[in-house]
């Protein structure tokens, strides 16, 4: 038997954040069982919200003892520490924003919130993977979760057909991926991501072969980022998904799928890189653009929001395609930041929409920041972010991006995408428009002030959205200290 | 009439795993029942598994009998859920067509 069979009790130290999440889960579901009334369920938000800053707090102090764990399946480096607090952060805010929705929706359950952590378990697995094999169960575990959420109200047809489509869509990037991962497997003989890395490098595997099972695999994350022309999914998945279940997709798996794509094509791959950069390019380029484009015509927020979220995926492809410690550091800042933005965005959307979200027409703001001044002024924040305005996360997310593209000579790439953040700005600034300046209809009539979480969870966004972009120092020093070379 | 190989060579789970991927994409792609159209991912699936068995035997490694036990796994996982959802479909609305499960647009 070998010597290093049972792990040691530092490797479990760096797993312990995936060993919270999976015991809170895992309680919360057990108490749903024994639970018989509404009232006991109210403890499931905070019961979970406690368990995700446990896990925080683990993933901060796993941070300080980096290394790999369980025979180099995982390895808890700067990278994997920086995305565990980042999915995590984005659970708490996830939680605080649904809670009122449930409650209005009269699901309570507590299957949401163990889902919710299940999610967040299987994209902390996915970010601190350095093995493909770790990579895949991750992502399953994540995605798995994640098309039961997108369905969470049962009785709605809409949340049914949103289910559907992404579950079916996502299994069959899924299958992509693993075909890919087979014939890595098969030609460098190895699942692990270093060993890949030294196979390539040694160019005893056939390289056009690699490269195609490389376009395999980026088949299946591109899914999971809803790059172009894989993002079909996007619109229907977060129009149809409950408003914060959306809001969570929109930033949760993606940032994780981000971090893997970025592991598995600058470590395991870097030695391609020449073969798959210009396949990222061009998807960067489409993704931009479908994103941007389709967005101008969409008359629901929900949608809107979708394709903005395709956009923006494409601009963190553009740091992709850069691939270099720069452009590494510059993908984390811009996930970080889009985080907050997006989660904020939605949080508003969420409160706006009202029971059986009636009201998600850009025609249904007009006249919001008569009737609910605050939640008013803090999308606004959070629309300029999306834009890219100084003074806001998205301008010093965009910024690093395209400076991290110049310096890795992608001229052409940085302009077209500078040109697609112009075109952005419209239908951003159509509903502050449709906010601001038309008259209120009857659909503000009646709008009762957000639940306590609800506020704090947009308060929250918004705060994270202006410290990140009047202090965008603090986070950039922690991207580029842990970014990968 | 040549003589058959001694044994089947590798290169042929190869050509017989592509095919079945193949015809899984084609089921996704043109069937129009929902079923059907899970049970084409299914395939997909097991033709991973029989490339990562077939590579796995040529490497003399376990590995990738490893992966192709969790892709069993996580499809029945997969499935599992998956089920649950064409279900929840079905209750709502009495059809299995995929063209009639078409409601969200702009």
């Amino acid at each position: 038997m070998p010597a290093n069979a049972f792990p040691t009790s530092a490797e479990y130290l760096r797993f312990l954040p995936e060993i919270i999440l999976t015991l809170g889960g895992v309680v919360i579901m057990l108490l749903e069982a024994v639970f018989t009334n509404d009232d006991q369920r109210k403890i499931f938000g905070p019961l979970s919200i406690v368990a995700l800053f446990a896990a925080l707090l683990a993933s901060i102090s796993a941070a300080g003892d980096p290394g790999a764990a369980f025979s180099n399946m995982l390895v808890i480096d700067g990278f994997a520490s920086f995305f565990r607090a980042l999915v995590i952060g984005i659970g708490v805010l996830a939680i605080l924003g649904s809670t009122g929705y449930l409650r209005q929706e009269r699901m309570p359950g507590g299957e949401y919130h163990a889902l919710i952590l299940f999610s967040i378990l299987g994209q902390c697995v996915m970010v601190s993977a350095n093995e493909l094999i770790m990579i895949f169960i991750g992502l399953e575990i994540s995605s798995i979760a994640s098309y039961v959420l997108a369905g969470y109200l049962r009785d709605d047809p809409r949340n049914n057909e949103s289910a559907l489509k992404y579950f079916l869509l996502g299994s069959f990037a899924t299958a992509f991926l693993l075909y890919g991962v087979a014939w890595i497997y098969g030609l460098t003989g190895s699942t692990n991501l270093d060993q890949i890395r030294g196979a390539l490098q040694t160019s005893a595997a056939p390289l056009v072969m690699a490269g195609a099972a490389a376009a395999f695999m980026f088949v299946g994350f591109g899914f999971k980022i809803s790059a172009a022309p894989f993002q079909i999914w996007a619109p229907d998945v977060y129009q149809g998904a409950p408003a914060p279940v959306s809001g969570f997709l929109s930033v949760g798996p993606k940032a994780a799928a981000f971090a893997i794509l970025l592991r598995v094509f600058m470590t395991a791959f870097g030695p391609i890189a020449d073969r798959w950069e210009p396949m990222v390019w061009g998807c960067a380029l489409a993704t931009m653009m479908v994103g941007n484009f389709a967005a101008l015509q969409q008359s629901n927020i929900k949608r809107m929001l979708a394709y903005s979220s395709i956009a923006h995926a494409g601009y963190v492809l553009v740091a992709v395609t850069a691939h270099s410690e720069t452009g590494s550091a510059a993908a984390m800042f811009y996930l970080a930041a889009y985080a907050f933005t997006n989660l904020g965005a939605f949080a508003v959307v969420t409160y706006f929409s009202r029971k059986g979200e009636k009201y998600v027409a850009i025609d249904d703001f007009a006249g919001l920041s008569q009737r609910q001044p605050a939640m008013a002024a803090m999308l606004t924040i959070f629309l300029l972010s999306l834009i890219g305005v100084p003074l806001t996360a998205g301008f010093f997310g965009k910024f690093y991006i395209f400076k991290a593209a110049l310096d890795a000579n992608l001229t052409w790439l940085t302009v077209l995408g500078l040109l697609n953040s112009a075109v952005a700005a419209y239908y951003y600034l159509r509903l502050l428009v449709v906010m601001y300046f038309k008259d209120p209809g009857d659909s503000v009539e009646n709008l009762e002030p957000a639940g306590l979480s609800l506020q704090i969870a947009v308060y929250a966004s918004a705060f994270g959205t202006l410290l990140l972009g009047i202090f965008p120092g603090w986070v950039l020093d922690i991207a580029t200290k842990s970014a990968l070379k | 009439m040549p003589a058959l190989p001694a044994s089947v060579p590798l290169s042929w789970y190869l050509i017989l795993s592509a095919i079945l991927f193949s015809l899984g994409v084609a089921g996704f792609l043109f069937r129009r029942n929902i079923i059907t159209v899970f049970m084409s991912i299914e395939l997909m699936l097991n033709a991973v598994n029989l490339s990562f068995v077939t590579f796995s035997y040529k490497l003399k490694q376990v590995d990738g009998h490893i992966f192709s036990f969790f892709v069993m796994v996580v499809a029945a996982a997969e499935a599992a859920v998956g089920l649950a959802i064409i279900l929840t479909v079905f209750k709502n609305r009495q059809t299995l067509e995929i063209d009639e499960v078409s409601s969200l647009k702009n």
